[in-house]
């Protein structure tokens, strides 16, 4: 058996936390370091996955399999396939940036990074997942350490908006629950590649499909979320501590997404199809609304954590308008987007920390006192609007064009016409906001505040390169995302 | 007439003895403590040397077979954890230590004899043993809480112990027969399955033993006895009464009152619902952290009660496993508070703020007990929830599970919210908490219990699934 890649993957960082939990003294360095060392170990990694994944084989690949809980049929099965490999390194690396991005991070500072890692080890485990109990348990492993990390190190409402994260993403898992143990009964096992095959949409009534659809389809469209299920997430964006923002926004909300993409368009297709207008409909609200009320925030980071909801609504629309291009558009605009809010909140969390100020009206002008990132910020800000070049452009291109021209939902040209005027709200909220936060006539009561420091320098340049790579050519990622979303379309006859 | 068979109960009375000989003659009290725990492990040798003889004694009466001396073991565990962490409380009982042990260990004779028997009116006095046992102990503080603990468990057990008692007399009646097989037999050859009568048996047997495993609305005695009694006594009582009462409703349910399953099942799944739902959303306004733990196990009680609602071989061994994981759980929960609050003299929960600070492992080890009872994985907690929601939906208890995962999100208000407490808030003091070795002990290994079954749950499953095979198919 060759190396476990994916299971050392997965576990070095909670292997990390719990060194860091048990590192003697209170020496606030050694903990960092130790942090960033496994997450970047845990990155380079993943890296090498990515670059010896086999972009010609269908299927999972680094297949970990071993028996678990055999009298439920549960199996301890791990791999990765073009749908997963790009959202696998998305998170190391977006992990890897939360450390740096964490570094002044001086209250209770051992406890911090020890959450923050077992937090990465749930998102990686999701998304490595092949057994439907394994991954519904590295699900709710992330609840409690966002908990922690929310309260203890957020500001504004963090207790409230804690709770209420918490509390929404466990109804949604109690419904994807019942749904996974429903399905395991009529199945008779949790293997997603095995129940992928089965086509069960034939073999089970329509009635026990469309239940276990929708309960399943609960729990995901709370995490992505979906309109009417987004309300938690202004806040616990808002009110969380930078770094969890970044991973928040960047990789939390993709493990939505991913979750239709595996189970719902992979095992129930036919019942995704019945339903795709209506959800496809949802969809276009999300975007809509989210850019309407984006338009209205006055607090800088409020405004990057409603954009989210109008841009997931574009990840839901390219998987339920069900054609090969628009899917590979909804998978690349995850990590598009998880690569560009993670930028935008990191950078927001800059400007906060140099100038102690994160509503609109009391900024201004700040393109004189801090051009480094003013410039980086401005590139973000393009490319969530999603200016050519960039990554945003590539993927919402690819969406809108493959919805468009998808077949197997009645009237989707005029929801993908709506969508497309989301573009043009998104145009404004951001253009809007780096008018009135960076431009303009400088404020003197920020003179001298300090530009980005070479750590910060680093890690932004790094994700704007990155950005800028996958929008150029995002073929580096789009080979790797068809091979694995092909074969769950197959089934759909497409 | 095979007298080895009751080796672990009558080496566990003669225990109980000695400690009680034992606390006359010596001056040095922990010796006492020492000798009880140490003395545990004879009774435990015996019973896992029971363990594959199947036999009978006493006319039927007594049986030794896997589900028996699981329990019994499973008794011995939870009565040793206790007394492990219970050896520096015990200086509140001043001079009467000796009978505090005794009185437990006693207790824990009753629910062995009560998990080993097919025979309704050795049930009875085993119930009897282990309640009275327990009535004592809820009141051994002798302050107004205690006393008023004491006296409500009495009466009220009094009042149940009396139900069941008329439950078993009608049961009795209709059958001929008070042993659990013979009266299956009856039920289903003498067409006496549709008898009103029969029904009203069932209610009352429901009525009795849903006191002892705190089903509402059977409850009501829970809050203020678990408020009121010392720490160790409701940490016992929490689990290994609960334990004992389900252990007894399998036994019972499954053995004597097969044939009438259809009946009985849509009983307990109705109850199951409602004990749940009160349970839980009572539990959210407690501010007293015996008291809201009081409530979290009514709630569990509910848990438990789907998988006897799903009348499957898989339910009963959810049951199993749940008591199990359940008995952890709790017991590290309990162990911990009794370390707490034996040393801030408080109760609240609002006392418990920034206990992180203050006691960090153990208040860590609360933590992750509470997340454990709400169900959130790796812990053992978890693995028992999906294991006994699988049973319930596999034998088409679709709306009971909706309701249970719905009470999960539920509970997780209350828990988490003593989490955010221990973690968040402002210690009340700089004081360091500390704690006895032996405390430490006992609290280590139901940790390490709660996260090992939460990674590995085979290591139980196993076993528990071995010992529900015992009890006799009822929906194939």
């Amino acid at each position: 058996m060759s190396f476990p890649y994916l299971s050392t993957i997965i576990f070095l960082p909670v292997i990390g936390a719990i060194i860091i939990a048990l590192l003697p003294g209170a020496n606030p360095r050694r903990m960092k370091l130790t942090a960033a060392v496994f997450t970047a170990v845990s990155f380079v990694l993943s890296l090498v996955v990515f670059f010896t994944f086999d972009r010609g084989l269908a299927g999972p690949q680094f297949v970990e399999r071993a028996s678990w809980i055999p009298s439920i049929n549960v199996q301890y099965l791990m791999g990765v396939d073009g749908l997963s490999l790009p959202l696998m390194v998305l998170t190391t690396l977006l992990g890897l940036v939360a450390v740096f991005v964490s570094w002044n991070i001086n209250l209770r500072v051992k406890e911090y990074f020890a959450w923050l890692l077992l937090l990465e080890t749930g998102i990686l485990g999701v998304f490595c997942s092949l057994d439907l109990i394994l991954f519904f348990i590295f699900w709710e492993v992330e609840l409690i350490p966002m908990y922690m990390l929310i309260s203890i190190w957020g500001s504004g409402r963090k207790e409230y908006s804690a709770l209420k994260f918490v509390l929404y993403t466990l109804v949604g898992s109690a419904m994807m629950l019942t749904g996974i143990l429903l399905l395991y009964f009529q199945a008779g096992t949790f293997d997603m590649v095995v129940l992928a095959g089965m086509g069960l949409d034939s073999v089970l009534t329509s009635l026990m499909a469309s239940a276990i659809f929708f309960l399943i389809f609960i729990g995901y469209a709370v995490k992505l979320p979906v309109f009417p299920f987004h309300t938690w997430l202004p806040d616990a964006h808002t009110d969380a501590p930078t770094a969890v923002s970044v991973i928040l926004a960047g990789v939390l909300l993709k493990m939505g997404g991913y979750g239709m993409i595996r189970v719902l368009l992979g095992i129930f297709p036919g019942t995704a199809r019945d339903y795709a207008p209506i959800i496809v409909a949802l969809a276009v609200i999300g975007v809509l609304y989210g850019a309407a009320a984006t338009l209205r925030q006055t607090d800088l980071k409020r405004l990057i954590a409603y954009s989210s909801v109008s841009h997931m609504g574009f990840v839901l629309l390219g998987i339920f308008a069900l054609s090969q291009v628009s899917v590979t558009g909804a998978v690349l605009q995850m990590v598009s987007h998880g690569l560009i809010t993670g930028l935008l909140f990191a950078m927001v969390g800059l400007v906060y920390e140099k100038t102690h100020e994160r509503s609109i009206p009391k900024l201004g002008g700040l393109a004189r006192q801090m051009p480094v990132i003013v410039v980086v910020f401005s590139v973000a800000g393009f490319a969530a609007l999603g200016l050519p070049s960039t990554s945003g452009f590539a993927a919402e291109f690819l969406v809108f064009l493959g919805s468009f021209s998808s077949t197997m939902v009645a009237g989707i040209q005029v929801y993908t016409i709506l969508a497309i005027l989301g573009v043009v709200l998104g145009a404004g909220y951001i253009l809007w906001m780096l008018k009135r936060v960076f431009y303009g006539p400088p404020k003197e009561q920020y003179d001298g505040v300090p530009d980005a420091d070479r750590r910060e320098k680093i890690y932004t340049f790094a994700l704007v390169a990155l950005i800028m790579l996958i929008g150029i050519y995002p073929a580096v990622l789009t080979d790797i995302i068809k091979t694995g979303v092909a074969p769950l379309l197959a089934a759909l006859g497409l | 007439m095979n007298l080895y068979l009751l080796a672990p109960e009558i080496s566990l009375c003669a225990l109980a003895v000695v400690v009680i000989l034992l606390d006359l003659f010596v001056g040095r009290k922990w010796i006492v403590g020492a000798v009880s725990i140490a003395g545990l492990v004879v009774p435990a040798v015996f019973s896992v040397l029971l363990w594959g003889s199947n036999q009978t004694a006493f006319g039927g009466a007594l049986v030794i077979d896997q589900f028996a001396v699981f329990f019994k073991l499973l008794f011995v565990a939870i009565a040793a954890l206790v007394l492990l962490s219970s050896t520096d409380y015990a200086r509140r009982f001043d001079a009467f230590r000796g009978e505090y042990y005794a009185l437990l260990l006693l207790a824990t004779t009753g629910m062995m004899l009560l998990a080993s028997t097919r025979e309704l009116i050795s049930i009875y006095v085993a119930l009897e043993l282990t309640g009275i046992s327990l009535y004592v102990l809820a009141g051994f503080l002798k302050d107004s809480k205690s006393s008023e603990a004491g006296l409500k468990y009495l009466l009220l057990g009094a009042v149940a112990s009396a139900v069941l008692l008329y439950g078993i007399a009608l049961v009795f009646g209709l059958t001929g027969t008070t042993d659990l097989g013979e009266i299956a037999t009856a039920i289903s050859a003498g067409g006496i399955m549709r008898s009103p009568a029969l029904l009203m048996g069932i209610v009352l047997l429901v009525a009795g033993f849903g006191f002892k495993i705190a089903a509402v609305p059977f409850q009501m005695w829970v809050p203020d006895v678990y408020e009121g009694a010392p720490t160790p006594v409701t940490a016992y009582l929490s689990v290994a009464s609960k334990a004992a009462g389900f252990a007894v409703i399998l036994r019972v349910f499954y053995e004597a009152l097969g044939p009438a399953s259809v009946d009985w099942s849509t009983i307990f799944a109705v109850l199951a619902a409602i004990t749940m739902t009160v349970g839980n959303v009572v539990a959210i306004a407690q501010h007293n952290i015996k008291r809201m733990l009081g409530y979290s196990s009514i709630a569990q009680a509910g848990y438990l009660m789907v998988g006897l609602a799903a009348v499957t071989s898989t339910g009963s061994s959810a049951v199993v496993f749940f008591l199990g994981c359940y008995a952890l759980t709790n017991l590290g929960a309990f162990i911990a508070i009794i370390a707490i609050s034996d040393k801030i003299d408080s109760d609240e929960i609002a006392d418990y703020s920034g206990m992180i600070r203050r006691a960090p492992m153990l208040a860590l080890a609360l933590a992750l007990c509470l997340i454990s009872l709400t169900g959130i994985p790796p812990t053992a907690g978890f693995m028992a929830k999906i294991y006994i929601f699988s049973a319930g939906v596999n034998s088409g208890l679709l709306w009971l599970v909706i309701i249970a995962v719905i009470n999960s999100v539920i509970s997780a208000v209350y828990y988490l919210r003593v989490v955010k407490v221990i973690f968040l808030g402002k210690p009340v003091s700089e004081e360091r908490v500390s704690s006895p070795r032996s405390l430490q002990t006992a609290l280590s290994l139901a940790c390490l219990g709660v996260l090992l079954l939460g990674v590995y749950p085979w290591l139980l499953l196993r076993v528990a699934e071995t010992a529900a095979s015992v009890l006799p198919t009822l929906v194939p």
